[in-house]
C-alpha cells in the first residue's frame, strides 16, 4: 500500500453557529484517486478548502507528505504541490488559454516562448486545448479543462478536483475520468467531489463520505455498492425508486409551440438550431437531453422569450417562468435579500406591486411564506441571496418561479450542484406544477433524471431536434445525444 | 450596523481635519488660527450656515442626487461638471432675455432650460455607450473640458456682457433670479434640494424605477434574465436624469448665487458632488448630510483664506483624506462581511 501523501486528522470549522466540520479526518494516498462524497453542506468543499488555503481551520492536523503543515494560502499549497479546480471558472474571459495559464502559473508572456510552454504542458499531461483561444468563448467543458491546465501547470501532484463532472454532458464526465485515472496511473494523487455514486464506484480506488461534518464511511470503492454510499450519505435509506406519472396528453391545450425556428449561437456566428419545431402541452415535463453546447442553450432562451429567433416563431400561453443555469449571476442577485430577490422575479402583476409603487412589507411576508412553504433555511427575508447554500438558492428561485402562476416553465439544468435530496424536492415541485396544468420543459446534464422525471423526452444533437422511438433505453438516447440518429419532429 | 455608516463617516472627517492642522503646521501656517477659520466659516454663526454653507451645499446637493441615480444603475458619470455647465450657460441665455417676465414663470424657464442642456450634455455619451460600448466613464469625464472651453468661449464671445470688459455675462433679468430667504444668502434653490431629495428617496425605495435602477447596478445579468429589466435602458435613462440634475445645479447657481456666468463659476461642485454621493451610499437622505458637510469645507475654505491666510485648495485635502478613510473602511467591512458570510454559504446549515 504506497504511502500517504496528504492527510486532514480530526479538523474543525464552524461560521458561526454553523458546524462544517466536525473532526473530520481524511487521508491521501500517493498514486489514488479518492471519492469524496457527500451532500451539500455536508463540509466536503470546506474540507477541501482547507487543504489548500482558503480556510483557516478552527482545529486538526494537516499532514503533507509526512510534514506537519497548514498552507495559509493557496499560494503555499501550491508550493507544497497541491493543486485545485473549482467548481466555477475562475480565469479571466478576456485572456487567452495560454495567458490565463501563465497567470495563474507565474509565467512570462513571451508569446513564442509561452506557446511553447504552453504546448508542453499540454502534451506532458495529455490534455489539449486551443492556446490562442479567448477564454470567454470556451464551452462550460473546455473551461475546466483549462482549469485543469492551470493547476496542472504548476506541477500540482495532489489534485483536488471540486464536481468537475457537475457542468459536464456524460461523454464528456467519462472522457474526464478516464483523464483523472490516468493522472492517477503517472503517480499524481487526485481527489474527486461528486454528488453521482456511479462515478464514484467506477473511477475511484477509495471513497469518503461525509455528513454533517463528520467521516461516516471510507474504504475502497470496491467494497461500496451505490446502496451503501447512499445509506451513509443520507443516514436513512430511501425509499424505492421513483417511477414517472406518464401523463395523459389527450385534447390537452396546447400551452407553447415553436414553428421553424433558426437560432442564432449566442456566443458568435453561425446557427445553434435549425429549423426546430416542437409543442408542449399543459401538463406535460418535457425533458430535453443534450451534450454541452448543441443548442439547446439557445433553444430554452428562445422558447423563454429571452432571445429572439433569427427566423420562425415561438407561440405560448403566459406567464413565463424561466430557471437559468445560473443561480448566482443570471437568477439572483447575491448581494440582495431574498424579499427583493424575490421582487426581481414575479414580475407587475404581483400582488405588492401598484401601478408603479411596490409594497414591500407586503413582498417580505409572502418571502417569508414561501421560505416556510418550501423549506428554505434562512434566518429571515432579510438576508442576502448570496449567503444563502446552493440548494436553498435553487429553493427560492424554484418558489420564484411558481409564484408568478405561469402557463409555462423552462428550466435550464435546475438541479445542478444539488444533492439527491434538493433535486427530488425540485422535481416533485415540478410534477406538481405538471399536474396544474403547467407546460414544463426542462434541460438537465443528467439523463437519469430526464428518464426518471420527463413525460416526453426530446434530444438537441448539433443544433437538430429530435424525437425519441418509443421504448429507447439510455444507450439509444446517448447515442443519439452524440448525433447519430436524426429524425426531427413536427 | 444602521450607526456605524455615521461612526466611519464622522471618524473619517475628524481624520481629515486632523491630516490638514498637521500639514498646516509643517508648512508654516497657524494650524489651529486656520482651523478655528474653518469652523467659524462654515458653523460659527446663523449667518455663515445659512448664508456660506447651505448656499454651497445647494449645488453639492441636486448634483449628488443624480450621481446617485445614476450609480445605482452602476452607470458612472462623470461629466457633472460639464452638465453643470451646460446648465449654466442655457440658464444665463435664458435668463438675460426674461425681463419683464413674471417670477413664478420665469424660474421654472430657467431650471427648465438648465435641465435640458445638462441632458442634451450627456445624450452624446448615453448613445456611444448604448450604440458602441463607449465607456461612459471616459466619454462623460471627457466632455467637462469642452463644457469648460464652451463657458470660456461664450463669456469672451455671445454671452460676453454689453461693456465687453470681463469675461463674463450681464446680469440675468431679475425675474429669474430666485427669492432668498430674509437676512441671509439662501436661496429657493435650497428648498428645491431639499425636495428632490425627499422625491429621490421615495422613488429609491418605494417604486418599481427605483428598484430596476438598483437590480441594474447590482446585478445586470439577473435583471435582464430574471427580471425582464432592460438594463441598457434603464441605465442610459439613469444616466440622461443624472444629466438633468446636474444641469438644474448649473440653472439655481446661476439663479440663486452668480446671476451671472464666468469661467471657475463651479469650484469643482461636479465632483466633489460625486463624492457627496459616494460618502452618502447612494441614500438621498444621507446625500442631504454629506452635501452640508462638503459645502461646509467649501464655505470655511473660503474664510480660512480670508482669516488664515491658508489657500482654500487646502480644504480638498480634508475632502480626499475623508473619501480615502471611507473607501478603507468600505473595503474593510466587505473583508470582514466575506469572512463571515462565504464559507456559510458553501457550508449551508448542517
Amino acid at each position: 500500500m504506497s504511502e500517504p501523501v496528504l492527510e486532514l486528522v480530526g479538523i474543525t470549522k464552524s461560521y458561526g453557529p454553523v458546524h462544517a466540520l466536525r473532526g473530520a479526518d481524511f487521508m491521501l494516498r500517493a498514486g489514488e484517486v479518492h471519492a469524496l462524497l457527500g451532500e451539500n453542506g455536508a463540509g466536503k468543499s470546506t474540507l477541501m478548502k482547507v487543504a489548500f488555503g482558503l480556510t483557516r481551520p478552527d482545529g486538526g492536523r494537516m499532514l503533507v507528505r509526512g510534514r506537519s503543515v497548514f498552507p495559509r494560502s493557496p499560494r503555499q499549497a501550491r508550493e507544497l504541490g497541491i493543486g485545485m479546480v473549482h467548481q466555477h471558472f475562475t480565469g479571466i474571459a478576456a485572456l487567452t488559454v495560454a495567458e490565463n495559464i501563465a497567470l495563474s502559473a507565474g509565467w512570462e508572456v513571451r508569446p513564442a516562448r509561452l506557446r511553447a510552454q504552453v504546448g508542453r504542458l499540454m502534451e506532458r499531461v495529455r490534455l489539449p486545448l486551443d492556446p490562442a483561444a479567448r477564454t470567454g468563448d470556451l464551452s462550460a467543458a473546455l473551461k475546466q479543462r483549462l482549469e485543469i491546465l492551470k493547476a496542472l501547470a504548476g506541477d500540482a501532484t495532489v489534485l483536488l478536483l471540486d464536481e468537475p463532472t457537475a457542468v459536464l454532458a456524460p461523454a464528456e464526465a467519462g472522457e474526464l475520468l478516464q483523464f483523472i485515472r490516468g493522472l492517477a496511473a503517472a503517480g499524481r494523487s487526485v481527489v474527486l467531489i461528486t454528488h453521482r455514486l456511479e462515478e464514484a464506484l467506477e473511477s475511484a480506488d477509495r471513497v469518503t463520505v461525509l455528513r454533517s461534518g463528520r467521516v461516516r464511511l471510507t474504504g475502497a470503492a470496491s467494497d461500496q455498492t451505490p446502496a451503501s454510499l447512499t445509506a451513509a450519505m443520507l443516514g436513512t435509506a430511501l425509499g424505492s425508486a421513483t417511477v414517472a406519472r406518464r401523463a395523459e396528453i389527450g385534447d390537452r391545450p396546447v400551452r407553447l409551440r415553436c414553428i421553424a425556428l433558426d437560432l442564432l449561437r449566442e456566443g458568435g456566428h453561425g446557427l445553434a438550431v435549425r429549423d426546430a419545431n416542437l409543442s408542449v402541452a399543459a401538463g406535460e415535463i418535457l425533458g430535453i437531453a443534450a451534450v454541452e453546447g448543441n443548442g439547446q442553450r439557445e433553444l430554452l432562451r428562445a422558447l423563454a422569450g429571452i432571445v429572439r429567433p433569427l427566423r420562425g416563431r415561438v407561440e405560448c400561453d403566459r406567464p413565463v417562468s424561466f430557471i437559468p443555469e445560473d443561480r448566482t449571476t443570471e437568477a439572483l442577485i447575491s448581494e440582495l435579500d431574498l424579499t427583493r430577490n424575490l421582487v426581481l422575479g414575479v414580475g407587475r402583476t404581483a400582488p405588492w406591486v401598484h401601478g408603479w409603487r411596490l409594497d414591500w412589507d407586503v413582498a417580505r411576508q409572502r418571502t417569508e411564506a414561501l421560505i416556510r412553504e418550501f423549506g428554505i433555511r434562512a434566518p429571515s427575508a432579510g438576508v442576502t441571496a448570496g449567503a444563502l447554500s446552493g440548494g436553498n438558492q435553487q429553493k427560492l428561485v424554484v418558489a420564484r418561479a411558481l409564484e408568478r402562476l405561469p402557463r409555462v416553465i423552462v428550466a435550464e439544468n435546475p438541479t445542478r450542484g444539488l444533492d439527491v435530496q434538493a433535486s427530488r424536492f425540485m422535481w416533485e415541485r415540478f410534477r406538481d406544477a405538471a399536474a396544474n396544468d403547467v407546460a414544463l420543459i426542462v434541460y438537465s446534464t443528467d439523463l437519469d433524471e430526464i428518464l426518471t422525471w420527463a413525460t416526453r423526452v426530446l434530444v438537441v444533437a448539433q443544433g437538430r431536434v429530435v424525437s425519441l422511438p418509443a421504448d429507447s433505453s439510455r444507450a439509444q438516447v446517448g447515442a443519439m445525444m452524440l448525433g447519430e440518429v436524426a429524425e426531427s419532429v413536427s | 450596523m444602521t450607526r456605524w455608516p455615521l461612526l466611519v463617516g464622522t471618524a473619517a472627517l475628524l481624520a481629515g481635519l486632523g491630516v490638514l492642522a498637521l500639514g498646516l503646521q509643517l508648512s508654516g501656517y497657524d494650524a489651529a488660527l486656520a482651523l478655528a477659520a474653518l469652523v467659524q466659516g462654515s458653523f460659527g454663526s446663523w449667518y455663515v450656515i445659512s448664508s456660506a454653507t447651505l448656499v454651497r451645499a445647494v449645488p453639492l446637493i441636486v448634483i449628488g442626487l443624480g450621481i446617485a441615480i445614476a450609480f445605482r444603475a452602476n452607470a458612472l458619470n462623470i461629466g457633472a461638471e460639464g452638465q453643470f455647465y451646460a446648465g449654466a450657460i442655457a440658464a444665463t441665455w435664458v435668463g438675460l432675455h426674461l425681463g419683464g417676465w413674471n417670477r413664478l414663470l420665469a424660474i421654472p424657464t430657467v431650471w427648465l432650460a438648465a435641465g435640458t442642456a445638462g441632458v442634451l450634455w450627456i445624450v452624446l455619451p448615453v448613445w456611444l455607450k448604448r450604440r458602441f460600448g463607449v465607456l461612459e466613464v471616459i466619454s462623460t469625464l471627457l466632455l467637462n473640458f469642452v463644457a469648460e472651453s464652451l463657458v470660456s468661449w461664450a463669456v469672451q464671445g455671445p454671452l460676453q456682457e454689453t461693456r465687453r470688459v470681463y469675461p463674463q455675462s450681464d446680469p440675468i433679468a431679475e425675474a429669474a433670479r430666485l427669492p432668498l430667504v430674509p437676512g441671509t444668502r439662501l436661496h429657493l434653490g435650497f428648498f428645491l434640494a431639499l425636495g428632490l431629495a425627499l422625491v429621490v428617496q421615495y422613488i429609491f425605495r418605494r417604486t418599481i424605477w427605483g428598484f430596476d435602477l438598483l437590480a441594474t447596478g447590482s446585478g445586470p445579468k439577473a435583471a435582464e434574465v430574471s427580471g425582464g429589466v432592460k438594463v441598457s435602458r434603464v441605465a442610459g435613462f439613469a444616466l440622461l436624469w443624472s444629466g438633468l440634475f446636474a444641469g438644474l445645479a448649473g440653472g439655481i447657481e446661476v439663479g440663486g448665487v452668480s446671476y451671472a456666468l464666468f469661467q471657475n463659476l463651479s469650484p469643482g461642485y461636479g465632483f466633489s458632488g460625486i463624492a457627496v454621493a459616494l460618502l452618502a451610499r447612494l441614500e438621498p437622505v444621507a446625500i442631504l448630510l454629506t452635501g452640508v458637510v462638503f459645502g461646509a469645507l467649501e464655505a470655511g475654505g473660503a474664510a480660512m483664506q480670508r482669516d488664515a491666510g491658508v489657500p482654500s485648495v487646502a480644504v480638498y485635502v480634508v475632502e480626499g483624506v475623508v473619501i480615502l478613510v471611507l473607501l478603507l473602511a468600505e473595503a474593510a467591512l466587505r473583508r470582514i462581511r466575506s469572512a463571515v458570510v462565504l464559507p456559510e454559504a458553501e457550508a449551508g446549515p448542517a
